[in-house]
């Protein structure tokens, strides 16, 4: 087991957690990664949509950073200093999985952060039941496609 | 102050991520592939977020109303509906087909390469068609 990778998973968490308490202290948001990006696209204009919008800024500038910055910092498979891993499915793949994960997320109200963290943090049953859910769907769908079909990402 | 609060909400979110490893698609992949090389690294980023926001929204709560907003925007529905679990359940095989969430994914945009260019659009016009959808039916 890499503990290395382990601990710097726990890192980046409690990283992720700071973030999530700071715009509950702030904002008395959630913290939802799909409900702030898809908002600042298609919310009509309004304050809403501008903190939404610095929000991406900042989490597309954080990883950018890491990467000029402090690369050794980052935490990518196989790689000692990277921050951002290459994507390893094919484009038609990549289309269809980024069209199931907005249909899912828009419809289930929220993904891995928004349910899986902030929602758990709350002990919130309707997200506690969609972590299981997309976390067994996601298993599920990983074992299918390399192990029972043997290829794919 | 809405926007600075943003932006530093934000750049922790996204440091986090890189940090922990989940702008790697193989570490993702590597932790849903229970039956392979199984990579326990998503378990500590979960748990160290889960853990962090338990503890610090409870200390921020008793605030009694956040800095910057009248009062606290926290979901009070209780109820589980088809709607919620099919989408997550939609959600869990795109995840799996990729190795990306829409955090990682909109996180990973610095590194733009053509399959991620893919996703992220493919991601964009998903969510409009929820929206579509759920307008229709409330």
């Amino acid at each position: 087991m890499d503990t290395a990778s382990l601990l710097n998973g726990v890192a980046g968490g409690v990283l992720i957690g700071a973030s999530a308490v700071f715009l509950m202290g702030m904002m008395g948001r959630i913290a939802g990664i799909s409900g702030i990006v898809s908002g600042m696209l298609y919310e009509p204009v309004n304050s809403e949509r501008i903190w939404k919008g610095a929000f991406v800024l900042g989490l597309v500038l954080g990883p950018f950073m890491l990467t000029q910055l402090a690369p050794q910092w980052g935490n990518v498979a196989g790689v000692a200093e990277g921050a951002i891993g290459a994507p390893m499915a094919s484009v038609p793949v990549m289309v269809v999985a980024g069209l199931l994960v907005g249909l899912g997320t828009g419809l289930g109200a929220g993904c891995t952060s928004g349910h899986g963290v902030c929602g758990m943090a709350r002990l919130s049953t309707r997200s506690i039941m969609a972590t299981l859910v997309f976390l067994a769907c996601g298993m599920a769908t990983v074992f299918v496609v390399r192990h029972l079909l043997g290829g794919g990402a | 102050m809405k926007v600075l609060a943003g932006l530093v909400a934000g750049l922790l979110f996204g440091l986090g991520l890189a940090v922990g490893g989940m702008t790697d698609p193989q570490r993702v992949l590597g932790f849903l592939d229970v039956a392979g090389a199984w990579d326990p690294t998503l378990i500590g980023v979960m748990g160290g977020a889960v853990v962090t926001s338990f503890i610090g929204y409870r200390l921020v709560w008793r605030m009694g109303a956040p800095r910057l907003e009248p009062h606290f925007f926290i979901p009070t529905r209780q109820d589980l509906d088809a709607r919620l679990l099919g989408g997550a359940a939609l959600f869990g095989i795109g995840w799996g087909l990729s190795g990306y969430c829409p955090g990682p994914a909109v996180a990973s945009i610095s590194g733009l390469t053509g399959p991620l260019a893919a996703f992220v659009a493919a991601m964009a016009a998903g969510w409009w068609m929820a929206r579509r959808l759920s307008n229709r039916q409330g």
